[in-house]
């Protein structure tokens, strides 16, 4: 406890410093507020402009959300097909490494065109970036269960399901979130690529509008919001996993991610 | 219940890989009598694992047959008859001790209730002396303490036949005969037929009735060498001078058939 206690403190101390030879530096260096606001700007134009950072982060939230989501069910709905039928596994694995190497965002344009400048074509951006670490991590998983045990459950005449939801599920769930702790963070980028190329709402939109008007110190408070936004999400996941795989947290060894 | 008779009968395997046809086992025919305990000992690639495998009807041999007092040995397997030991204790992290002991029983022995599987589960772990031990994780398990959860795993099935691969290779010297023993001791109390499949020439020596020596590349049967020793054995007999002689016999035929196979590998 001591331990874990003095290490929250030094992590915390480490963001004070930044953010100190920040403010010392600005000051020092006579930087103007339209190039690089003082971090006591920043915070202060936070609290200025709440409630319009507050509103803004509903749109975002939403996009991350549903992307992740979308992400998550169609990743792992095919991750079982690859992990369990050797045709599909086969066929689909080349284009999902090809498509893997493809930058992503660089879509983001067409995808405005095919859905519209609504909600819609931000979360299918995000749910597409955070998609291919899911099903990846989720396959790898589900195909590193132990064959003789399964072998054998399967010999004892376990039917597909017992073995499914006994053995390799549980034994792929380390796996899976180590994907989600990867996704829900592209899955931040993706939404606001898509805010930043045509929105009318969101914290992207926030910082590409700022930027325009040269307003430094609002896209600066819109992008510490977007940082603390992305950072619960990431907590969120990582209690999710830590409530999921409570037998995991003292088993040193996490599988690696990708 | 009485314990059944495993009759194999010319039984071959193959298989094809990347460089050609395999034969893994070939022209294996074997009577083993109801509650005997065999070890198979032989050089590695004799396909003594995969003979295993085909006894427990996870692989379906090329050509011949197994069956388990007549009947074939996929079908006793599904009526939850055969337990399997492997070299890993191949326990799942996350349940503990107990519910990884109950796992078998959970598939294969469903017309049970639970109360009794639970029941079956704590009497197993309280006999390989994992009393107290029931919650634990396998992680808080040292190797020896896991192997046991996996025997015990096994034993709670109640098997007619229980297979065991190579289980104390991966334990050190002192673990390993003290598993010997408590192996034997747990052996008197069920109506199991013991296969154990190991590389330690004394190791089958100690354990079994009938040791059977295999060669390599086909898998044949090279020897059947029956132990004399009188049970219960116990750690006197490892020193004995008959027993050191058995040990040399046999290591000079298993030298002999890995010879015929075409050198040491």
């Amino acid at each position: 406890m001591g331990r874990f206690f003095a290490r929250t403190v030094g992590q915390v101390a480490v963001f004070l410093a930044f953010f100190a030879i920040w403010e010392v530096a600005v000051d020092a260096l006579r930087i103007k507020p339209v190039i690089l606001p003082a971090p006591s700007l920043i915070f202060m134009t936070i609290v200025k402009h709440w409630s319009y950072l507050a509103i803004n982060s509903w749109p975002t939230l939403l996009a991350v959300g549903g992307g992740f989501l979308v992400a998550a069910a169609l990743g792992f709905a095919i991750a079982v097909g690859i992990a369990y039928s050797r045709w599909i596994s086969d066929l689909t694995y080349p284009f999902l490494v090809a498509a893997q190497v493809l930058p992503k965002v660089a879509l983001a344009p067409l995808f405005l065109i095919w859905f519209g400048f609504g909600l819609t074509p931000k979360v299918v951006i995000a749910a597409l970036i955070a998609f291919f670490p899911i099903v990846i991590n989720t396959a790898r998983g589900l195909v590193s269960v132990e064959q003789e045990l399964v072998q054998y459950m399967n010999s004892l005449g376990a039917s597909w399901r017992e073995i499914f939801f006994k053995i390799s599920l549980p034994w792929a769930l380390p796996y899976i979130f180590a994907s989600f702790r990867i996704a829900i963070t592209l899955a931040v980028v993706g939404a606001v690529v898509g805010e930043f190329i045509s929105s009318d709402s969101g914290l992207g939109y926030v910082i590409s509008y700022a930027n325009a008007s040269l307003d430094t110190d609002v896209m600066f408070a819109g992008i510490f919001v977007l940082s603390a936004l992305g950072v619960a999400l990431f907590l969120l996941v990582v209690l999710a996993e830590r409530l999921a795989l409570s037998w995991q947290a003292a088993v040193e060894a996490a599988p690696e991610t990708l | 219940m009485p314990a059944p008779e495993i009759r194999i009968d010319n039984l071959a395997l193959g298989y094809r890989t990347s460089g050609g046809p395999v034969t893994a086992i070939e022209n294996v025919s074997l009577d083993i009598a109801p509650r005997s305990f065999v070890s198979i000992v032989g050089p590695s690639g004799c396909g003594k694992t995969t003979l295993l495998k085909v006894l427990s009807g996870v692989l379906k041999p090329t050509s011949g047959r197994v069956t388990l007092d007549g009947t074939p040995i996929e079908r006793a397997s599904l009526s939850g008859q055969i337990g399997y030991v492997f070299q890993k204790p191949l326990l799942l992290p996350w349940r503990t001790a107990i519910q990884n002991v109950l796992l078998t029983t959970e598939i294969a022995r469903k017309d049970l209730a639970l109360s009794a599987r639970v029941a079956e589960a704590r009497r197993w772990l309280a006999l390989t002396g994992l009393e107290g031990f029931e919650d634990r994780l396998p992680h808080e398990l040292s190797g020896g303490m896991q192997q046991r959860v996996s025997l015990s795993r096994a034993l709670a099935l109640h098997p007619s036949i229980l297979l065991m691969d190579e289980p104390f290779a991966a334990l050190d010297e002192i673990t390993r005969e003290a598993m010997q023993e408590q192996l034997l001791r747990l052996w008197s109390l069920t109506e199991s037929t013991v296969v154990f499949v190991t590389h330690s020439i004394s190791e089958a020596v100690l354990l079994s009735e009938t040791v059977i020596v295999m060669s390599a590349r086909p898998g044949r049967v090279d020897a059947v060498i029956e132990i004399p020793f009188p049970r219960p054995r116990d750690e006197a007999l490892r020193g004995s001078p008959a027993f050191t002689e058995l040990v040399q016999q046999i290591r000079v035929k298993l030298r002999h058939s890995q010879n015929g196979a075409g050198g040491p590998a």
